[in-house]
């Protein structure tokens, strides 16, 4: 009952946030600087990390599709799954699991230890706001960031999906590549990139808002990162059920 | 005496069952520097924040230059936190910012003037805290004493009319701490700043106290000049002033 009761009063915290991180948004000057550094920071720094991520979960995928549909005489369509797969599943999740842990941990351990070091305070007292600082700039770029990302996950993870699918089937790379893009529309494409929107909004509020609410002197950073990465990872596990049921209605 | 420009009248605030003040009652003077003193963790910052907004005391009123804190909007609070600065307990200056940055900070929030205008205060304010010429420097690479110097000029870098000192010469070398001292001396004779410094240290309150008021029992037990202090009735209080003294008869 009173896991159910913080619950609720954490949403409610991360609905203000975000309504909040929306207003500031809209507020001249904007603050362009601030959400490119984020950009480079938590967008452009994540590229290897999911690279490797996407390369060998594509590769993976292939192998057990070819393998496991071989008794069925189906493992033709090993490249019709694995783009399948990767493009509305796990291209989005997986990337959004391992940047969430990287980059949203990230942003609990900075604000958090601007938190209980004052700086949250000072930026305060010296005429300026820490949502219009501090969260907004990093929502916003995850959000952006998040799903170029997860793009970059999608093509890689179909190519080293067909790269497995051609040694292990035995047919050519041309043949899977076809195969792949005849099998993906465009919805797919948005059915993933829908959802990896929400994850980097995700990432980045739950990140901040555990940083804005750390207390307890380093002890307390350390607490607040760990709790971070699971109630993000949490997150989007929960929200992509819930989203996947949605666009399939909506989409197909 | 002339009207106070800062009220405290009934302030109550707790944290959860924590309850900090029953019933906090203070006047500040313009142009005097006023002590608060007590134990650890009574709550002398918290009666700093709530000053300027940072915290919001669950009941009582605080008032400010005739207006009341508590119902200050974004913008009037704004203007507040411009005519009162504070300086943090350990300075909080920005890791990420230079000291020159740091300085420039409020200047920026605040529309102090063009960036020439701008890089003339911040070698002004360095001036006065005896520091010329570190702008380059970032806050990693200063000691603690320096620390607070930069942490102050970057108070009264918008020219303030009111500043507090969050415990200003806790942790120093007696070097710096006369040194802070003066620093807090020439502020108020020169720009006739009011000041509220929180101390733990007997000779700052000695040095530079008009009137010092004590924490105890939830609420300023004690406000008066220091002659006033050391022949009153509470014990408690004489006892924190001889102690920090470094008397040990005292006598029943
Ligand atoms: N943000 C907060 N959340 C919860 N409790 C807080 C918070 N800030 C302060 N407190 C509590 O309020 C009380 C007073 O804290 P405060 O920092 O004002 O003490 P202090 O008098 O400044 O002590 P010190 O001399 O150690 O700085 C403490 O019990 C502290 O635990
Ligand atoms: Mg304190």
């Amino acid at each position: 009952m009173n896991g159910f009761r913080e619950l609720l009063v954490s949403v409610g915290e991360i609905s203000a946030l975000t309504v909040a991180s929306v207003r500031e948004l809209f507020k001249r000057p904007f603050e362009s600087r601030l959400i490119v550094h984020q950009l480079e920071q938590g967008g452009y720094d994540s590229w290897s990390i999911t690279v490797l991520a996407a390369g060998f979960t594509g590769m993976v995928l292939s192998l057990q599709f070819a393998i496991g549909l071989e008794p069925f005489g189906a493992s033709m369509y090993t490249g019709k799954l694995v783009s399948l797969g990767i493009v509305r599943e796990l291209g989005p999740v997986l990337t959004a699991l391992l940047v969430g842990g990287r980059v949203g941990s990230g942003y609990t351990a900075e604000i958090g230890s601007m938190n209980v070091t004052e700086q949250v305070d000072a930026i305060r007292a010296l005429g300026a706001d820490p949502v219009r600082k501090l969260v907004m700039p990093r929502v916003v770029a995850m959000t952006i960031a998040l799903p170029l990302l997860t793009i970059m996950a999608d093509i890689v993870g179909c190519l080293s999906g067909a790269f497995i699918t051609m040694l292990e089937v035995g047919v050519t790379f041309r043949f899977v590549f076809d195969q792949m893009t005849e099998t993906l529309w465009v919805v797919d494409l948005l059915h993933g990139l829908s959802k990896s929107v929400f994850f980097g909004y995700l990432i980045g509020v739950i990140g901040c808002w555990n940083g804005l609410r750390t207390f307890g002197g380093t002890e307390g950073v350390g607490i607040a990162t760990t709790r971070t990465v699971v109630y993000i990872s949490i997150a989007i596990l929960v929200s992509d059920f819930a989203l996947t049921r949605i666009f399939l209605a909506i989409y197909g | 005496m002339a009207e106070p420009i800062i009220r405290f009248s009934g302030v109550t605030k707790s944290f959860g069952d924590n309850s900090v003040y029953e019933g906090l009652d203070l006047e500040i003077h313009r142009g005097e520097t006023l002590t608060i003193i007590g134990g650890s963790g009574v709550g002398k910052s918290v009666c700093l924040k709530m000053l300027i907004g940072l915290m919001v005391p669950d009941a009582g009123t605080i008032h400010a230059f005739g207006q009341s804190v508590t119902e200050l909007g974004d913008q009037g609070l704004i203007s507040l936190r411009s005519r009162i600065a504070m300086l943090f307990q350990g300075a909080a200056l920005f890791d990420s910012m230079s000291v020159e940055d740091n300085i420039k900070y409020p200047l920026i929030e605040h529309n102090w003037g063009t960036p020439g205008e701008m890089n003339k205060r911040v070698s002004e304010v360095l001036e006065m805290v005896d520091m010329p010429g570190i702008q380059k420097l970032k806050p990693a690479e200063l000691s603690g004493g320096m620390r607070k110097r930069v942490g102050l000029a970057r108070s009264i870098a918008i020219k303030p009319e009111v500043i507090l000192y969050d415990e200003p010469t806790t942790g120093l070398d007696p070097v710096n701490v006369r040194r802070i001292n003066g620093l807090i001396l020439s502020l108020q004779e020169r720009l006739g700043v009011t000041s509220i410094v929180v101390t733990h240290d007997m000779d700052t309150v000695f040095t530079i106290t008009d009137r010092l008021a004590l924490v105890y029992e939830k609420r300023i037990a004690f406000a008066g000049t220091p002659d006033e202090a050391r022949n009153h009735d509470l014990m408690y209080l004489r006892e924190f002033i001889q102690g920090g003294r470094g008397t040990l008869d005292i006598d029943f």
